[in-house]
């Protein structure tokens, strides 16, 4: 059948969402008999491309072919008769119905019209036989373990499609031996010949059962490749991109005499967020965090501001130990958090530039101490100034503004609350060159002040050249720290890839 | 201050009020007569103020709950509760002052009810009032015992039909209430937590603001207001009436916040505009009332009116219309 030997094939999609191109001419091939992992970030254009195989989405441009021929999927039903089918990362069946009804819902085998339950049912036994699951169909599926009704969505999918699985995550709520089962499972689909897509976030599993892998960033096809040769550290370059091994020129601020210790983070930790991690934080320093998306900088982050609360280990501020539950007792004691998702955490987009700027300071005088209107202006054109903040008026509202300029009104936000130590999440993501050049000479300005700052960026370049010190987080936990002149973003590379030798340098 | 609030007063709702007031002129010539009689203002205009008096009350604790992305519908059973309390201490021989202190009371123990369910257990606002406004009607039904408590306790009645300087109690009542509300709402920092609160709890949390504790005063003070305004209904009747007092009235309260150009989304809010909504909302039901048109139509135009209010506040028309024409939001006091 297949001429051209993919059972599924893209070529040239892209895909535009208003002004932004989610996916810009990317190829995908997939060949039967083989598991194709798809890895990047989050934001690289993975659920998107998965969207267009499955027929949620139609391409902007490019065509889909199934087995050599171009096809226009409709939505996902329709790509089901030409033999697709997806199992997403929650389970989406019906856990109050039974086993059997999840497996043929909408396709029951019927009777006179009537659906056909005892038929249904040995089907059923049948078909959980074939995927080594002992399981009474009539049982409700909701009373059955994640991983067993992940197995039944598998083979509702496979039994409905037959040519591709689409796995979107589909190990993100297992433990380890439900990873296992699954896997063997997808080993033996492979076998029959179907073609399986596979997501994920955890490289471990992808070298463990991927045949080749396709790498997407920023909605750009970056390579697709025969896992045979690479190893992990290269396909953790391939996901970061930058050719950063290449740029050794950077390293990392050495020579500087440590101030005293600020914080002082000892098993800090919260259950199902972020492993317990030890931090020493200095005045006049600023810890880079480096490690992929997902992989807890931004819960460390939260924990860190009292945005969530630890619920072990402990924390000291300036030799005092204390209880950090709640972002104004962070703020009480001199924190600051510039929030990755600017949009949803960061700015009051409705309000004025002036009054996003003096909130944190309000919120820490209190309700009663109210600044005047002219305090306001004063304060707002005061970091409106040293910031650069490009704004016809300090009281447009601040949505009106582009990214880079209300980052700095963020970071404005807390520079105006006179704080010890600042968190800054992805401060640079997304923003124009000009405003990027602006927040970067103001971490150093604030490290010459004496300011301690934990900037998490994914831009390694940038975190080698204004950090004292990175640390390196992998599956939400602190792997690694990082010191010395012979830090590079290579370096960093390998110990986001591999713990083991991070920990060792 | 005095001079950016009169700028301020060439705007939309204020427009539009002179507009129905206009109207009315024209249907029914001696709308804007005014006399003095028996020591007091009488006329269509005063009634306007006098009437519209309980819903510019509501809406003035209104404001603040819908500022901050909520909703309140027990407004109205409120009322009825704060009306049979006071009514019920009159008929049992307590003190007026301590009736009316009691009526208080509870009327802000039943929006700090409303407060805890929001604030502290996350319930979707308009959920959580839905309770005390199905539960409110049953819990004065049981204070009053089933009756229509009537009293003649002159300062009760006086708070309700009684008038100061000439003008009607009840709307001098509001008018203090609307001044230092947005006084303590602008003058303070909480105006400005509001609307943060309002426009993105997330980032409200992250900078440092209590949204719990302004949650809960909001809610407060809505059920504060609604047993201002349950008072103000239970003296003009001169008894508690524990099925219709209030009755629908928290629809009105917050049709006058919307006109007033507080988005139901939250943000930005005004506590003169919403007062204005509310005497918009009255001057169209007087209006109709004496130039004799069934009072039926007063439902119809009511909608016709919410109709074009949401069309305008629509995204589409702010993105068609120049930038001043959009609802003027900003509060009027800064």
């Amino acid at each position: 059948m297949a001429e051209t030997g993919y059972a599924l094939e893209a070529r040239g999609i892209v895909k535009i969402f208003g002004n932004h191109v989610a996916l810009d001419k990317v190829d995908f091939g997939l060949k039967p008999g083989e598991v194709h992992a798809l890895l990047g970030e989050n934001g690289a254009g993975k659920s998107t491309l998965i969207k267009i195989l499955t027929g949620a989405y139609q391409p902007s441009l490019g065509e889909v072919l199934v087995a050599g021929v171009p096809v226009t999927l409709n939505n996902p039903q329709h790509a089901q008769t030409y033999g697709i089918g997806t199992v997403y990362q929650e389970v989406n069946l019906l856990p109050n119905r039974s086993v059997a009804e999840n497996l043929y819902l909408g396709h029951q085998p019927t009777w006179f019209g009537f659906v056909d339950r005892k038929k249904m049912e040995r089907d059923s036994a049948a078909v959980l036989a074939r995927y080594g699951l002992d399981i009474d169909p009539s049982s409700e599926l909701g009373a059955h373990s994640v991983a067993v009704q992940q197995i039944v969505a598998i083979a509702r999918a496979v039994e409905l499609s037959g040519k591709v699985l689409i796995l979107d995550e589909p190990t993100a709520s297992l433990d380890r031996n439900e990873v296992e089962r699954l896997f063997e499972i997808i080993g033996d689909l492979k076998k029959s010949g179907l073609a399986v897509v596979f997501i994920t976030h955890f490289l471990d599993q992808v070298f463990a059962i991927a045949d080749r892998v396709t790498i997407l960033r920023n909605g750009k096809l970056i390579d697709t490749k025969s896992l045979d040769n690479l190893t992990r550290t290269d396909v953790v370059r391939l996901m970061l991109g930058k050719d950063i091994a290449f740029s050794g020129a950077t390293k990392l601020e050495e020579n500087r005499p440590l101030g005293e210790v600020l914080l002082d983070f000892k098993g800090y930790g919260r259950k199902r967020s972020v492993h317990p991690f030890n931090l020493t934080i200095h005045k006049g320093e600023v810890v880079g965090v480096a490690g992929l998306l997902g992989s807890g900088r931004t819960e460390m982050a939260r924990i860190m501001f009292g945005a969530d609360a630890a619920d072990e280990g402990t924390v000291a501020v300036a030799g005092k130990t204390t209880s950090i539950s709640r972002p104004t007792d962070a703020i009480a004691r001199g924190f600051g958090f510039c929030p990755e998702d600017r949009k949803a955490e960061g700015i009051f987009g409705d309000l004025s530039v002036r009054e996003n700027i003096v909130i944190a300071l309000q919120g820490k005088l209190g309700w009663f101490s109210a600044l005047t209107r002219d305090e306001q202006m004063e304060i707002a054109g005061r970091f409106g100034e040293s910031m650069d903040i490009r704004a016809a008026s300090l009281d447009m509202p601040v949505k009106l503004l582009s990214g880079g300029n209300q980052q700095k009104v963020i970071l404005s936000r807390w520079l105006a609350t006179d704080p010890a130590f600042l968190i800054l999440d992805e401060p640079t993501r997304g923003i124009d060159v000009g405003a990027h050049a602006e927040i970067v000479r103001t971490i150093n300005r604030l490290r010459d002040e004496g300011l301690a700052l934990v900037v998490i960026s994914s831009e390694l370049d940038e975190v080698v050249a204004y950090s004292s010190r990175i640390v390196v987080m992998r599956d939400r936990e602190l792997v690694a720290e990082l010191n010395g002149e012979n830090i590079n973003p290579g370096v960093i590379v390998q110990a986001i890839a591999n713990h083991r030798e991070g920990a060792a340098s | 201050m005095i001079r950016r609030s009169l700028v301020k007063l060439a705007n939309p709702q204020l427009l539009a009020l002179v507009g129905v007031l206009l109207i009315n002129w024209l249907l029914f010539p001696n709308f804007f007569r005014v006399t003095w009689q028996d020591g007091r203002f009488f006329g269509s205009l005063i009634d306007v103020l006098n009437r519209g008096a309980p819903v510019a009350i509501l809406a003035i604790g209104m404001v603040g709950v819908i500022a901050t992305k909520g909703v309140d519908l027990s407004v109205g059973a409120v009322m009825a509760v704060a009306g049979a309390v006071a009514a019920t201490m009159v008929v049992a021989g307590y003190p007026a002052p301590i009736a009316v202190v009691a009526a208080l009371t509870v009327g802000l123990l039943c929006g700090l009810w409303n407060g805890v369910l929001v604030a502290i257990l996350d319930i979707q606002p308009i959920i959580a009032t839905l309770v005390l406004m199905v539960a409110g009607r049953g819990i004065a039904q049981l204070i009053t015992e089933g009756f229509i408590v009537t009293f003649t306790d002159p300062t009760l009645v006086y708070i309700g039909t009684g008038s100061f300087l000439g003008f009607p109690m009840a709307a001098v009542i509001a008018l203090v209430l609307a001044i230092v509300v947005t006084l303590i709402v602008r003058r303070t920092a909480i105006g400005l937590f509001i609307e943060a609160v309002g426009v993105n709890r997330a980032a409200a949390s992250l900078a440092g603001i209590r949204s719990r504790m302004l949650l809960l005063l909001v809610y407060s003070l809505s059920g504060f207001c609604a047993a201002i305004a349950g008072i103000i209904v239970a003296g003009d009747i001169r008894g508690a009436d524990a099925n219709n007092a209030g009755l629908w009235l928290e629809l009105d309260a917050i049709l006058a916040v919307v006109i007033g150009g507080t988005s139901l989304l939250g943000g930005r809010f005004s506590v003169p505009l919403a007062v204005i909504g509310a005497l918009i909302i009255q001057a169209m039901n007087t209006g109709i009332l004496v130039s004799g048109f069934p009072p039926e139509f007063n439902l119809i135009v009511k909608a016709g009116l919410i109709f074009i209010v949401l069309v305008i506040q629509s995204p589409l028309a702010s993105r068609l219309a120049p930038a001043r024409l959009r609802p003027a939001t900003k509060g009027a006091a800064k």
